[in-house]
């Protein structure tokens, strides 16, 4: 952003020489008052100090394809660790030689989700798509027709865990969230008291409350003998949270809708239902598109959090990993590997966003 | 919900509308069938419930607060022992969650703001450095990087024997941060008394010196005699008390220093973890919130004649403040819940106490409605203050 | 909203189709599932881990692939789920698993207040200390002050603090949840003291950067009893989870493994004859098939094999038998007899 406003600047001036190229450039971006000089040199010494020894650790003295004793050996950083293990960090416990199934399913998964980027493809084609892909991407995890093994639930981990109990959570959820909006906006006062205290107590407690709920205290719930799968449940407890969040996402939605908006639609004789469906949610939905996106990320951040039940989403592979001996001691290199994973992830998914919100702001 | 309020027209109709097609009354039915949904529900579930602790023959109620824990704390704010009961230990995790969700906000704010002013310095490193700073805190899931500060701190420091000692009375270990503190002395009191009484007259003070300046327009350096106010009086306290200058210094006795102050690993841990976290959503509420007021007020501001710090003050927060304080409330509360996560790497918060207090007992029911209802208080109120404060802020508007 | 109602009612009814029923017996349960849940510890190298190609290790696996030998015939019909040392008995008393082998303590407490029954042990423990030389302790006693690494939520953590206490000594402990994370925390010099079942003990230091400079010290401070545990009241199948346990440990008494039991099946020893089910009984008796024996040491193998493959001292592990031993070589194994 600063750059922009910068560069046009600097166009209509029509600089002289010492204020263009690499000079002007610091000149005019680092050194352009005293304050701003020591602010440099400070900043420099200390990427100084710094950088060259972590470029050291993780590259010059590290092993990249070695056995754990060899690691112990070495001073350097250990990335063995994770092609060793890529197979069980990435998929968990589905079985060793499908494990090309879940691995299809992702790639179809970021492949919906490229093409769904650009806006001119928003059509109806693009929601069946979606539901033959999503139909798709079950068949291939689940098995069980076509001649493909059947796989329990219990038997997925790893990245796919990540992405479907984060995406398949916020699909979910939307819905919910939606409707609990319009209740908190209802003249009802009952519905009205319901939604608010819902979405208050929902957002009050950290989500690994409800987790531990959804863990152990759930079970209990249901009546003798029936019992629901663990990553369901905890599916249910990431639905139920991420509800409370969209729902005020919505409301805020809602509320930028002028009266006028209601109006219209009442004097052209819509009913409640006509005039949310047609008149106010799809342009309310269509303002907190942005917010929705960010949502998706924490609600994709979140999801680590199933470590501290023992779920083996890509977290807890990760730290089973360096639970066993040979790979003890690791955990950095573990770590920044995962780490970066996620950033991949949720930088691509801020960075839709803000894109997004240009282009809308542009074409409302 | 397709029937939800329909008043307006309900009376323009004649009398012979049909039941269900009123308005008025199809909202009433609605309404309770919702409720009679939500009742048989929860009578659904609270029998199962019961049937399920009285099947299984599992204890119920809160009895077991009475009893005493027998296990041990690693680090409490007031004394606790293994002979203390349950009700004491949930206590010390309640306070350990406070002090750590209580520094862990400011230090947020001041980072938070910190890195949210250099990125729209115009510095291009500085404001690369914090870009790069914001995307990659903001992109990596808490847990993890508490995971990794925790791994850091006790890899990288040394053990007590070879502490490293940077200015006389303060070692760093990988048993923490120990520290020397003034040695107890009767005139902490009267310090403490008079830095109190201090704060009374720097806010009798500035209301005075509004009401002088709004009378007559003359201003008055509050801020210099303030500061010399709050400083001042306990210094001159210390100094009647006879200047105790007698300090409490750690000392390696044993496994570990004794004396002092220790600050846990586990604690510093996890709240530079939450800080540094938070701190990225905080520098772009701050970003957002000073970017929201124009260019035109400052300059505005400079030629009515009005100061740097004025200008501040007087101009730019008020006006950014009132766009930072929700979303600002919002990371606070976002950083308290996210304390939640200490029981990761072992900082006895609450979540922790009850959770070890789950295992003993058994009774995870009540012992997850506790831990609902304690975060739940905590959000409540810290949003009732923010509330009042931002509609404080707000008057300033017109 | 249409679209919402029907998503939702789809939504409740995937819950209530993925929702396993469980109200006859554990047995005939377990039988109409075609395998049998157990949960496990799944960070606990030795005891239940999965390697890295997913497939799960250690001795509490074992004892729950014999189960499913004992019931289906076949080792394989078992499925693992992890769990926590919060949530394990919890999945136990709501049915989403049919017999816990977590390495649990038993303890009176947990049996009575928690819905459950222990059955035969299958592992006896107890609690020690383990800290490095260059500390220069010798014995517990001289701990006063330490720093002690423990897992939160366990019988260690009450034992520790019980005999601190006992011995006037003051100590802070350090608590984390993951077994990696607090063992690298103590090599580290986080702590002075690491506590844990010696079996634990030996596997931490096993996995040590140098396995020399630690020491076991010689005081235990603890039974520590694991057993396996089903839900209280269902008697059969706490038998069948008892026997089958039982079963590995008489095999290894009479010396059959998995490598002479077809060979033992010839026996003319009436004892063996019964055991192995080729003489009828013991099978019918407990609800299952005549050479349930046979399957679980064809499968899995006796105790000893058991004992030795996942922990023993040609393991990583290298724990003796110890207490483990059967009664005939100073430990306290023993089964009743097969009859």
């Amino acid at each position: 952003m600063n750059e922009d406003y910068r560069t046009t600047e600097s166009e209509k001036l029509k600089p002289p020489v010492t204020s263009v190229g690499v000079i002007g450039w610091l000149k005019g971006n680092l050194f352009n008052s005293w304050f701003n000089s020591v602010l440099t040199i400070v900043t420099l010494y200390f990427l100084w100090i710094t950088v060259p020894s972590f470029i050291r650790w993780a590259f010059v003295d590290s092993l990249w394809i070695s056995t754990g004793a060899e690691c112990h050996q070495a001073g350097g950083a250990c990335w063995s660790i994770i092609p060793a293990n890529i197979r069980f960090i990435l998929f968990g416990f589905f079985p060793y030689e499908s494990q090309w199934r879940p691995l299809l399913a992702m790639i179809l998964l970021v492949g919906l989700l490229y093409y769904s980027q650009n806006r001119n493809h928003w059509k109806k084609s693009l929601a069946y798509a979606w539901i033959l892909g999503l139909f798709i991407m079950g068949l291939l995890m689940k098995g069980g027709l076509f001649g493909l093994d059947s796989v329990e639930s219990t038997q997925w981990g790893g990245l796919p865990l990540t992405l479907l109990l984060s995406v398949f959570g916020l699909t979910a959820a939307y819905p919910l969230g939606v409707v609990l909006a319009l209740g908190r906006q209802s003249k009802m006062p009952a519905i009205k008291t319901v939604c608010v205290i819902y979405i208050e107590l929902i957002r009050g407690v950290p989500l690994i409350t409800l987790l531990f709920m959804s863990s152990v205290v759930f079970p209990l719930f249901l009546p003798e003998g029936i019992t629901v799968n663990k990553i369901l449940r905890a599916q249910a407890a990431i639905i139920l949270f991420t509800a409370a969040y969209i729902a005020e996402v919505v409301r805020g939605g809602l509320q930028g809708m002028s009266k006028g908006q209601y109006e219209a639609a009442e004097s052209l004789g819509l009913n409640y239902h006509q005039t949310m469906r047609l008149v106010i949610l799809p342009q309310a939905l269509k303002i907190v598109i942005p917010p929705t996106v960010s949502i998706l990320i924490s609600a994709f951040k979140d999801t680590s959090l199933v470590v501290i039940i023992a779920l083996y989403d890509i977290l807890k592979t990760t730290q089973s990993v360096l639970s066993d001996p040979k790979w003890m001691g690791f955990s950095a290199e573990a770590y920044i590997f995962i780490a970066l994973i996620y950033f991949v992830c949720c930088f691509s998914m801020s960075n839709y966003s803000r894109r997004l919100e240009k282009e809308l702001d542009r074409s409302l | 919900m397709p029937e939800i309020g329909k008043d307006k027209t309900a009376d323009s109709l004649p009398e012979a509308v049909p039941f269900f097609n009123d308005p008025a009354k199809r909202a009433i039915l609605f309404q309770l069938s919702a409720m009679l949904i939500f009742g048989l529900l929860g009578y659904y579930l609270i029998t199962n419930t019961l049937a399920n602790l009285e099947r299984q023959a599992i204890a119920t109620g809160l009895g077991f607060l009475e009893k005493e824990s027998s296990f041990e704390i690693g680090e409490s704010l007031i004394s606790y022992s293994a002979a203390d009961t349950y009700a004491r230990a949930l206590l010390v995790g309640v306070l350990n969650t406070l002090i750590v969700s209580f520094v862990g906000i400011i230090l947020t704010v001041i980072l938070g703001t910190f890195i949210g002013v250099a990125r729209l310095s115009t510095n291009w490193l500085v404001s690369r450095i914090a870009a790069v700073y914001i995307e990659v805190f903001q992109d990596i899931p808490v847990l993890l990087q508490l995971f990794f500060w925790y791994a850091i701190f006790y890899e990288l420091l040394p053990s007590p024997k070879e502490a490293f000692n940077p200015i006389a009375g303060v070692f760093l270990t990988n048993r923490g941060l120990v520290f020397a503190i003034p040695e107890a002395h009767p005139a902490h009191k009267y310090i403490a008394v008079a830095f109190f009484s201090g704060c009374v007259l720097v806010y009798l003070l500035r209301r005075w010196a509004k009401r002088r300046q709004e009378k007559t327009g003359r201003l008055f350096p509050v801020f210099r005699v303030s500061a010399g106010i709050l400083l001042g009086l306990p210094v001159i306290t210390w100094w009647l008390a006879g200047a105790p200058i007698a300090m409490d210094v750690p000392v390696l006795s044993g496994f570990n220093f004794k004396g002092g102050v220790n600050i846990s690993p586990e604690f510093t841990a996890l709240l530079l973890g939450l800080v540094l976290y938070t701190a990225a959503f905080v520098a772009e509420v701050v970003r957002a919130g000073i970017q929201s007021v124009s260019h035109g007020q400052t300059e505005a501001a400079m030629s009515m004649g009005l100061k740097s710090g004025q200008i501040l003050n007087l101009v730019i927060l008020p006006q950014a403040l009132r766009v930072i304080i929700p979303p600002l409330t919002s990371q606070m509360l976002n950083l308290t819940k996210n304390s939640s996560l200490a029981v990761a790497i072992g900082y006895p918060d609450f979540v922790s106490v009850a959770g070890t207090t789950i295992n003993q007992t058994g009774q995870a029911m009540e012992g997850i409605a506790m831990m609902m209802v304690v975060y739940l208080f905590f959000s409540l109120t810290t949003s009732a203050f923010m509330n009042w404060y931002n509609k404080k802020i707000a008057l300033v508007e017109r | 909203m249409k679209h919402l109602k029907v998503s939702l009612v789809a939504v409740l009814a995937v819950v209530m189709a993925t929702a396993g029923m469980a109200v006859a017996g554990t047995l005939d349960d377990v039988r109409a599932k075609g395998f049998i849940q157990a949960g496990v510890n799944g960070d606990l190298f030795g005891f239940g881990k999965p390697d890295e190609k997913g497939v799960w290790k250690g001795l509490d696996v074992d004892t729950a692939r014999a189960i499913a030998a004992a019931v289906f015939g076949d080792a394989n019909k078992v499925k693992f789920i992890p769990l926590t040392a919060k949530t394990r008995f919890t999945a136990l008393q709501s049915g989403e698993i049919d017999v816990l082998t977590r390495n649990c303590t038993q303890t009176l407490g947990r049996d009575t207040a928690l819905g459950l029954d222990f059955c035969q042990v299958n592992y006896y423990d107890g609690q020690g200390f383990l800290v490095p030389k260059k500390l220069g302790v010798k014995s517990a006693k001289e701990l006063d002050g330490a720093a002690v690494c423990v897992l939160p939520g366990t019988t260690t953590e009450l034992n520790l603090a019980d005999y601190f206490r006992a011995n006037g000594m003051k100590m802070k402990p350090v608590v984390i949840e993951n077994t990696a994370e607090l063992a690298k925390a103590f090599f580290a010099g986080r702590c002075d003291v690491l506590t844990s079942d010696a079996s634990q003990l030996a596997s931490t230091r096993s996995v040590a950067p140098n396995p020399k400079a630690y020491i076991i010290l010689p005081e235990v401070i603890s039974k520590e009893p694991l057993a396996p545990a089903v839900r209280h009241g269902d008697n059969q199948w706490k038998d069948i989870v008892n026997y089958s346990v039982l079963a590995m440990i008489n095999a290894e008494e009479k010396g059959i493994t998995s490598k002479n039991v077809d060979n033992m099946l010839k026996s003319t020893d009436p004892k063996i004859q019964r055991f192995l089910g080729v003489s009828p009984g013991n099978g019918k008796a407990l609800g299952l098939d005549e050479k349930f024996v046979y399957n679980i040491i064809k499968q899995v193998g006796n105790y000893g094999e058991v004992f030795e493959r996942n922990v023993g001292v040609n393991t990583t592990l290298g724990i003796e038998r110890g207490l483990n031993a059967l009664w005939t070589n100073g430990g306290l194994m023993y089964s009743p007899p097969f009859k």
